[in-house]
């Protein structure tokens, strides 16, 4: 077995211990490389099966890009795909490229307070429906009980506190200091009632095992964050008017492990095209409150 | 000092997991943000940050801030959690893992350690063996790990004198020697100046062994145990059928040895078994073995009913133990502490049961590590019990196998304690137990599957124990039940135990009467119970005053498929009930909610 063999079964793991565990469970699909490949190995785990719906937040300013790829893969691979956004929000102008409010709490409103209401099942969800190929309104309201998250532990310093089975109280909120222990491949499954879990199989990955792994099992990828021409590429997707692309000449998945591995971005944060991780309290206080 | 490692994953992909552990503030930070930036692996302009930083707010600049990402933690001056931080040395990459030394976060230091392969445990030289020190050592040595180097630290402050480490390390060794941790070597060091950190220090000439990041290298990777007999706990039997797929795959995760095509499997505890048709795999060649480590998955050549929780092994290598009583050494970390006539519940490999203390041995308290006689076994002590189990588990012992003798202990849907079996013990169950695994391993699985027939039948095949005391119309409302069921088309079927024991226990009844007779009356009836669920029937049967005991032998020999048990009149015997219904006249509110049971428990489906 190699590197990425055990990074594999490691994260087979952990989704399998997770559906098994868990009656209400969901997979955070940011349409992203990090949670493209998690979505790759559920397919892993449950031998080309999604056994559990994937959830998108649509904040409306993706990338116009994103949604279609999102929508041809459920189509293709057949998912049964969740989608939730904050429609108030959104028609009252509350967003930062509308010019309502500043860009952290711009996130809060699209991103938090949308996925928290998703989650819960407070607010309408719409399902993609295979037959029509629409996004209709949900019949089901249940709140997820277990949230699939791709978050890395490299990616970020509140992130390389996480655990795999990390537990969020009654209104989301993460406490970095009141985590439970885990250890020998045993993890907390047990909740009490109106509490949830995130379940990151993921962490223990970093930005080059993530394009490694693309690059073996030839996962198709949003096109953004490869070099069309024009000398720049994504290298973490969000919403457009608060990401920007960086300089860079790769067109492939090898490419960019060239790149990664010629240590010409080493020095650079890899979320630092993300606006809103530099605004106020940046990503841990968004974290605490229910980001992914 | 400094040099870069321009071309950092061009180098090995050998990978190891190391923790840093020892008391509170004898330095274990100093020592990881030393060993960061004394090989280049930082981030460009995160030291000269962390140096401005300190500067404007006049604190002393500290390599341990480099780490210390989180904000509550830099103003609570201590770490928080174990952060995970990437590291390259010329040998391999590393995963530093810098577990906290303050009581409090425990729990973090055991998670961090535990997804070590080897450990540095840091002592302050001025400040000598402390509590912490100790007590990391011990649970070192229970988690298993048993590559550790002991740094000694802050040589700087007590004037880089030999006498000072060697009094550390002549006593620090002798405490490890108590818990049969035998480190790989004792360094003196100095984070906070960079000496034997990454390059040996020009200031002990009397040291002649490697510094830190030397002895790291010269550990050698653990190869996966693919050599011990073959374990996999089974985590789930799937079978999805979107899209014509109509595989039923066990999957989970190898422990430990390796299975191919065509093997035998027996499954533990029941004793079932089966041969490995195929792996299976998505999107890749489909293997030709599953082996340590491995996420796998595989057909059976003969469908038999298996579940989460079982253990697979391969047939001919030797089996793993299954009991209900077990001897262990566990350590707590609850805010409670761990008491006698408790239930907890164990989770083991896959498995869960419910557990209780019978007796507590010793406890260690893991700062002195004296053995005492107590009664309860408080937060972050750790101790030797014995634990009685509600249903038998499949384990190894811990000098046999590692992941399957260890488990965990959860008390109010939390993680509290984890522990390392250390024999298995006789139990009252034990004799019905092998009985049924022996009647399992020789079972004939017919080409029907269970699962099958349940859908063909409509129903799920169980078993229904209608109990109470003499006369309160237990047989009544098995009748009516069974005619009810049957009306609705249900395969289903009544046996009181009288029905049995005049006939097929005829022998037990000879003259002179067979000692105990009761349990194997018991026994037998649970066999008929077995033999008719496996064709798929609702068997609903009558006895008195069912007990506990009497349940667990019901419960073993029909392989832990779904039973029920309705209660009727006033409650008098320990047996764990679905429903209790009142006695005397019959009354259809009974009938009513049996079935209502019966609905909610998924043996028949809601019309």
């Amino acid at each position: 077995m190699n590197h990425l063999d055990e990074l594999e079964s490691i994260s087979v793991h952990i989704l399998r211990e997770a559906y098994a565990n868990f009656k209400n469970l969901g997979m955070l699909w940011s349409i992203g490389k990090d949670s493209t490949v998690m979505l790759w190995l559920a397919r892993k785990a449950f031998f080309g099966h999604v056994p559990f719906p994937l959830i998108h937040v649509d904040t409306h300013f993706k990338i116009p890009e994103m949604i279609a790829y999102r929508d041809r893969l459920t189509r293709e691979w057949r998912l049964n795909m969740v989608v939730g956004e904050n429609t108030e929000a959104l028609a009252a102008k509350q967003t930062f490229p509308d010019g309502g409010v500043d860009r952290l709490a711009c996130c809060k409103l699209l991103k938090t307070q949308a996925l928290k209401d998703t989650l819960s099942g407070s607010r309408p969800r719409m399902r993609f429906n295979h037959l029509t190929h629409r996004y209709e309104p949900d019949t089901l309201t249940d709140p997820f009980t277990g949230i699939i998250a791709g978050v890395r532990a490299d990616e970020e310093g509140s992130r390389s506190k996480e655990r795999y089975f990390s537990p969020r109280d009654r209104s989301n909120e993460w406490h970095v200091g009141e985590q439970p222990p885990e250890f020998w491949s045993q993890y907390k499954t047990d909740f009490a009632p109106g509490t949830h879990l995130r379940i990151h199989p993921l962490l223990d990955w970093t930005e080059l095992n993530i394009w490694e792994y693309i690059q073996r099992e030839n996962i198709p990828t949003v096109s953004l964050y490869y070099n069309q021409g024009d000398g720049k590429r994504y290298r973490s997707l969000g919403c457009y008017p608060c990401t920007t692309p960086i300089d860079s000449n790769a067109r492939t998945a090898e490419e960019i492990i060239e790149e990664l591995r010629g240590g010409k971005l080493s020095h650079v944060a890899e979320r630092s095209g993300r606006a809103q991780d530099k605004d106020g309290g940046g990503l841990e206080s968004l974290r605490k409150e229910g980001y992914m | 000092m400094e040099k870069k490692i321009e071309n950092r994953d061009e180098l090995s992909q050998e990978k190891m997991n190391i923790v840093i552990v020892g008391h509170v503030d004898h330095g274990k930070s100093t020592v990881v943000g030393r060993l960061l930036a004394d090989t280049g692996s930082l981030p460009e302009g995160k030291l000269e940050k962390i140096k401005a930083d300190c500067e404007r707010n006049a604190k002393p600049f500290e390599y341990a801030f480099l780490i210390d990402a989180l904000k509550d933690e830099q103003s609570q001056g201590i770490t928080i959690d174990s952060a995970r931080v990437f590291f390259q040395s010329q040998q391999r990459r590393y995963i530093l893992i810098d577990a906290p030394g303050h009581i409090e976060f425990l729990k973090n230091m055991v998670t961090g350690a535990s997804r070590a392969e080897a450990a540095v445990l840091v002592i302050d030289a001025a400040e000598g063996i402390r509590e912490n020190s100790r007590r990391h050592g011990y649970l070192l040595s229970l988690l298993g790990i048993t590559k550790v180097v002991v740094a000694v630290n802050k040589m700087d402050l007590v004037g880089w004198r030999q006498e000072v480490f060697g009094a550390i390390e002549r006593e620090y060794r002798a405490f490890l020697e108590q818990v049969r941790l035998r480190p790989a070597g004792f360094i003196p060091i100095s984070g906070r100046e960079g000496d034997n950190i990454a390059a040996r220090s020009g200031q002990m000439g009397w040291y002649q062994g490697p510094p830190l990041l030397a002895a790291l290298d010269a550990f050698h990777k653990e190869p996966p145990p693919v050599a011990l007999p073959f374990r996999m706990p089974v985590q789930d039997v799937y079978k999805f059928t979107q899209m014509g797929d109509n595989r039923r795959i066990i999957a989970g995760t190898v422990a430990q040895g390796q299975i191919h095509p065509g093997d035998e499997v027996v499954f533990y505890p029941s004793g079932k078994r089966t041969r490995i048709k195929q792996m299976e795999v998505f999107s890749a060649p489909r293997p030709q073995a599953a082996q340590a480590g491995m996420a796998s998955g595989f057909t059976m050549g003969e469908e038999i009913y298996v579940q989460r929780g079982e253990m697979a092994t391969k047939a001919g290598e030797p089996r793993p133990k299954v009991a209900a009583r077990l001897r262990v050494s566990l350590f707590w970390l609850g805010k409670e502490p761990m008491v006698m006539k408790k239930d907890y519940l164990v989770k083991l490999g896959t498995a869960r049961s419910k557990a209780r203390i019978e007796e507590i041995h010793r406890v260690l308290d893991a700062s002195t590590l004296e053995g005492e006689i107590r009664d309860r076994i408080d937060r972050h002590a750790a101790a030797e019990v014995t634990l009685v189990l509600d249903k038998p588990l499949a384990f190894d012992l811990s000098h046999q196998g590692r992941e399957t003798a260890r488990f965990v202990v959860v008390d109010n849907y939390e993680i509290t304690g984890g522990g390392i079996v250390l024999e298995d013990l006789p139990d009252r169950g034990g004799w019905v137990r092998e009985s049924v695994i022996a009647r399992n391993y020789r079972w004939e699985p017919s080409l029907i599957g269970p699962e099958t027939r349940a859908e063909q039948y409509n129903q799920h095949a169980a078993l229904v124990l209608i109990t109470g005391r003499q006369h309160t119309g237990k047989k009544r409302l098995a009748k009516a039940l069974e005619q009810r069921l049957f009306s609705t088309g249900k395969i289903v079927y009544y046996l009181g135990i009288g029905s049995v024991v005049h006939g097929l226990d005829a022998d037990l009844k000879a003259h002179p009467p067979v000692a105990n007779a009761r349990a194997e009356h018991i026994r037998r009836l649970a066999e008929i119970a077995h033999i008719l669920m496996d064709a798929g029937v609702i068997l609903i049967v009558t006895a008195v005053e069912l007990t506990r005991e009497d349940l667990e032998v019901f419960r073993t020999v029909v392989n832990f498929e779904k039973t029920e048990v309705i209660w009727v009149g006033e409650e008098s015997t320990d047996i764990p009930m679905d429903l209790v219904v009142p006695g005397g006249e019959f009354q259809e509110e009974s009938l009513q909610e049996s079935m209502g049971l019966l609905q909610e428990h998924g043996i028949i489906f809601k019309p």
